[in-house]
């Protein structure tokens, strides 16, 4: 039995035209067809590029057929909505941004598109990136392929949704405290965040610069590996990205674990984590060992001060980067008759209530008298938490935990809480503080039928070891060969 | 009227106290954290942008070493620590032409910090103004306000901007002008900066409070009021003089002063209320995430260690010493690096010996700066790079009049001539037929005429009244159409005169 084209992975649909089988234009037909099927049902698309895509897998055929080899040459991917495209409406998830049109792109995705990758369009987001769920988005939420009443996690929900219900080969998607690794873990699909300096920030609206760090939501963890070594590498329009040379990650994916020293971290196997995600997460260990490598428990000591240093920088940070939406140049403006009410007014209509909450929250911990009490000590304790896993890692090459304490929860169940939202990100955050890199990969479903989500934490520019790790289970596990069960009508 | 003797308030003798923060536009050929060009004067608005200076989505900044050169070169003359660390921080507050709603300016660690500048006293004594710091940022837009309307033009934004922060250590108007003076000079002489005040390429902005000997001999200060919209350097020392005055007249009066910023009249030459400090600002200062703090290694301070030029203050010493100038000439001269290239080339073809710099030093600031003052934009020393005089013709033409071939009256003509044509001196003498009449018989020929024309005015001086000397002196300079070499003349009109 022949699969459809859009349900290939990327190397699948790479090796097919290859061969000649089909084109680059059949296959965006295919996915642009899917999205037709499903995205009623998903809304992981905040524009479709129909158009573009087209032509753009023409122009992928063309220089296929001229001999090229570019190494994502024809292939069709969504890039989450708070990553600049020139010419393409970039919207953030934001009213303030509806109708902005940026003139140049990220340098990411300028990297992926002269490797011939094909754009599908931009997906939905938490406004600004501001959120677990994808709730956040102005516009709508996007639903878990999954179980379409369940959030799909955030903030790059639209990307991980797209990948789930086969709307797109890969994406990208960007992680400040989880929200990529999150929305992966819950929609059943591999999420990997680079560490920081890894990838170029160019041209991602930022949210908290010093956390900020473009991932890659994708079907199985070869396809994470060859998008990330298109992207990653040194860009001289951002100072914080690494001159560090990129290897080719794919290279890395050896199988063979024998002999790796994985930690386990108690800080991360505690009450309130779901049994079925504790469980699975164990069972993955457990194979792990089955395929040679060694388990150390190891200890994360600062781990309960992660969630809030998290949202004291990332928010003092924040109140800073997003003072430029002020109705001056660009986005939505009141059109108020003085500079003050038009601030007042662009910015009160043009924020959701998130974005403005974190906006206040960092606005104080910067303030006078307050700053040395919250962001200064809050940069300390960061320090601490980074030491914590350097200490750790000389122990262990890598650590493994849950990507979160539960599985996708119900839409609208915690919209109303805050707090509890922040809760989903407690095992991810961790890592973005210390600038480390980390992966989810499917580890099983819970009774309901809901994915469940390992992640496999690595030091700084440790991505081909993560990886090696990740795609070792994955291989030896079938998971990735289950589908999110969407009814498609006929 | 009460007679009292208690000490009065009006007696009370007070301090200035002032503090000067001075913002340099840095001379690079990119901004401060963009490849846009820096020549925003006279451009169309808003044509030297680009993604990051307009504060698009995404944009990130990267540093521009020139400018981070240049600060750390004016840290070096200005005798200050660099520090090895630097750390670029975000300075909030909104405003239209801020298009980021921060700045990116430095507050802990700056590239350059506890320096000082040694300012020459009226009493010709020096003194040394302490720099606290010196830092880099970025220059915001412009706003212009028409018809009504306000549009903002971001050609500026992200301009590199040097701030300049003096201790405390200024105690009169005339300090706070010898400071500016001799910064200037030094950051043109570094290359650093333009200096150029009317052009908003340097703003100064002093912090001015007085205080009673008691408060000092305690080691207090008085409240400080910061003047801005400062546009030349009198206007400065005219601003601190009228704030010394204006708070001492509110102390004596039994007032107190305010915390305020104040801005300059120019047209009244008052200080005017800007802001109250209820609307003082929280900057929210702290360390940009988007840069990695800065390292700067030892030995790149020593390399440009070994870039800085002779700065002023030691040029005007050389000239003092091994050349032996006049203050006030020195001054002029080492103040600009274009004078002071221009004189020492001349020099260079004039000589050194027999007080000749000096003379030199006389006609370049009294005959030369008087036609280029004369000419072109205003009292701008530095078009001397422009005139059509070479220094070699200078000297020149100084060599004509030592050598008696022109008297220095028509050196004086001859050097209008040369800045116009840029002639050599001596074709223009030979040309003009104005080379120095010293051949006797053509004087005394010129006498006699003189004294056959003038029979009574001879016959007066025969008689005592000897003050006609003079007039047959001027009779016989006019004779010679000023040609006659004055000694000459003198001579032999005092040997015929007696008959
Ligand atoms: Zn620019």
């Amino acid at each position: 039995m022949s699969k459809a084209l859009y349900e290939l992975t990327i190397h699948e649909a790479l090796e097919g035209m290859r061969r000649k089988e089909f084109s680059a234009v059949e296959l965006t037909r295919s996915l642009l067809e899917r999205i037709e099927q499903v995205e009623d049902q998903v809304k992981a698309y905040l524009t479709v590029t129909a158009d573009l895509a087209l032509e753009q897998a023409a122009a992928a055929d063309t220089r296929r057929r001229a001999g090229e080899e570019a190494p994502l040459l024809g292939i069709p991917m969504g890039i989450k909505d708070v990553l600049c495209t020139a010419g393409v409406r970039t919207t953030c998830g934001s009213r303030i941004l509806e109708n902005f049109i940026p003139p140049y792109t990220a340098t990411a995705v300028q990297r992926l598109l002269d490797a011939g990758m094909v754009l599908l369009g931009k997906t939905n987001t938490d406004e600004f990136a501001m959120g677990s769920s994808t709730e956040n988005s102005a516009y709508f939420p996007t639903r878990n392929p999954w179980a379409l009443d369940r959030v799909p996690g955030g903030s790059s929900g639209g990307s991980a949704a797209a990948v789930a219900a086969q709307e797109a080969m890969a994406a990208l998607g960007t992680d400040t405290g989880g929200s990529v690794r999150l929305p992966a873990s819950y929609c059943g699909v591999v999420g990997l965040k680079p560490s920081y300096g890894r990838v170029s920030r160019y041209g991602l609206v930022a949210y908290g610069s010093s956390l900020d760090q473009i991932g890659v939501l994708a079907k199985d963890v070869r396809d994470a590996a060859l998008v990330l070594t298109v992207m990653a590498g040194h860009d001289p329009h951002d100072s914080t990205s690494m001159p560090a040379p990129t290897p080719d990650y794919r290279a890395a994916l050896t199988g063979d674990v024998r002999g790796l020293r994985i930690g386990l971290p108690e800080e991360y196997f505690i009450v309130g984590v779901q049994p079925e995600v504790e469980a699975a997460v164990r069972r993955a260990i457990d194979a792990l060992v089955d395929l040679g490598a060694e388990v150390r428990p190891v200890s994360l000591p600062n781990t309960d001060q992660a969630l809030p240093v998290y949202y004291l920088v990332a928010t003092a940070e924040a109140s800073a980067n997003l003072a430029r939406f002020d109705g001056v140049r660009y986005g939505y403006s009141a059109g108020a008759d003085s500079i003050l009410e038009n601030y007042r007014l662009s910015r009160g209509r043009g924020f959701g209530a998130e974005v403005k909450r974190r906006i206040m929250l960092g606005t104080y911990a910067l303030s006078a008298g307050y700053y040395d009490a919250y962001y200064l000590k809050a940069q300390q304790v960061r320090t601490l938490i980074k030491q914590d896993f350097e200490r750790a890692f000389e122990q262990v090459d890598v650590i493994a935990s849950p990507v979160a304490p539960t599985t996708a929860f119900r839409l609208g169940e915690k919209t109303d809480d805050p707090l509890a939202m922040y809760l989903s990100d407690v095992f991810t955050i961790t890592l973005n503080l210390a600038g480390m890199c980390g992966v989810s990969v499917p580890c099983g479903f819970d009774r309901q039928g809901l994915p469940i989500g390992l992640q496999i934490m690595g030091p700084h520019l440790g991505e081909e070891i993560v990886l090696r790790v990740a795609h070792a289970y994955e291989q030896a596990t079938d998971w990735r060969r289950r589908q999110a069960p969407l009814s498609i009508e006929a | 009227m009460s007679m009292t003797t208690v000490a009065r308030p009006e007696e009370t003798t007070f301090e200035l106290v002032v503090g000067m923060e001075v913002h340099a536009q840095v001379l690079t050929q990119s901004k401060m954290f963009c490849r846009c060009a820096t020549d925003y004067q006279g451009a169309p608005p808003n044509t030297r942008t680009c993604p990051v200076c307009l504060a698009l989505p995404g944009a990130l900044p990267v540093i521009n070493r020139a400018a981070v050169e240049a600060t750390i070169r004016t840290g070096l003359a200005l005798n200050c620590r660099i520090n090895e660390t630097a750390v670029f921080a975000r300075k909030n507050y909104t405003y239209p032409d801020l298009p980021k709603g921060y700045q990116i300016s430095q507050y802990e660690l700056p590239l350059c910090a506890d320096g000082y500048l040694e300012i020459d006293l009226e009493d010709g004594s020096t003194k040394r103004v302490r720099i606290r710091r010196v830092h880099l940022e970025e220059d915001t837009g412009r706003s212009v306000h028409e018809g009504g309307y306000s549009y903002i033009d971001l050609n500026r934004a992200g301009v590199p901007l040097m701030e300049i922060v003096t201790e405390a250590d200024i105690h009169s108007p005339e300090e706070a002008y010898a400071y500016l003076t001799r910064l200037r000079a030094t950051l043109r002489a570094l290359g650093v900066s333009s200096g150029d005040m009317e052009k908003g390429a340097l703003r100064c902005e002093p912090n001015i409070s007085v205080r009673t000997l008691e408060q000092k001999a305690r080691g207090e200060y008085g409240v400080k009021v910061e003047v801005k919209n400062l546009n030349s350097f009198r206007s400065v020392r005219n601003a601190i003089a009228y704030e010394m005055e204006r708070q001492i007249a509110i102390l004596r009066a039994g007032g107190s002063v305010e915390q305020v910023n104040m801005g300059w009249d120019e047209e009244r030459q008052c200080t005017v209320l800007q802001r109250g400090k209820e609307d003082a600002h929280d900057y929210r200062y702290f360390p940009e995430p988007d840069l990695p703090p800065l390292r700067i290694p030892r030995e790149e301070v020593e390399r440009l260690a070994a870039t800085l030029p002779e700065l002023p203050a030691a040029k005007r010493n050389r000239y003092e010493q091994a050349w032996g100038l006049r203050r006030t000439e020195a001054n002029i001269l080492s103040g600009e690096a274009a004078v002071a290239r221009f004189f020492e080339e001349a020099v260079a073809a004039y000589g050194e010996s027999d007080g000749k710099p000096q003379r030199l030093a006389t006609w370049m600031t009294g005959e030369l700066f008087r036609l280029l003052y004369a000419d072109g934009e205003g009292q701008d020393l530095r078009q001397i790079a422009s005139i059509k005089i070479r220094p070699t013709q200078f000297a020149a033409l100084l060599k004509l009049v030592d050598d008696k071939v022109i008297n220095p009256n028509t050196g004086k003509k001859v050097l209008e001539i040369m800045y116009v044509t840029g002639e050599d001196p001596q074709v223009i003498v030979e040309r003009e037929g104005l080379a120095m009449v010293s051949d006797v018989s053509a004087i005394d020929e010129a006498i006699a005429a003189i004294f056959a024309a003038n029979p009574t005015e001879l016959a007066r001086y025969r008689a005592g009244e000897e003050k006609l000397f003079g007039f047959f002196m001027g009779q016989v300079m006019r004779a010679t159409k000023g040609k006659a070499d004055p000694a000459a003349a003198k001579e032999r009109l005092l040997q015929l005169i007696r008959g």
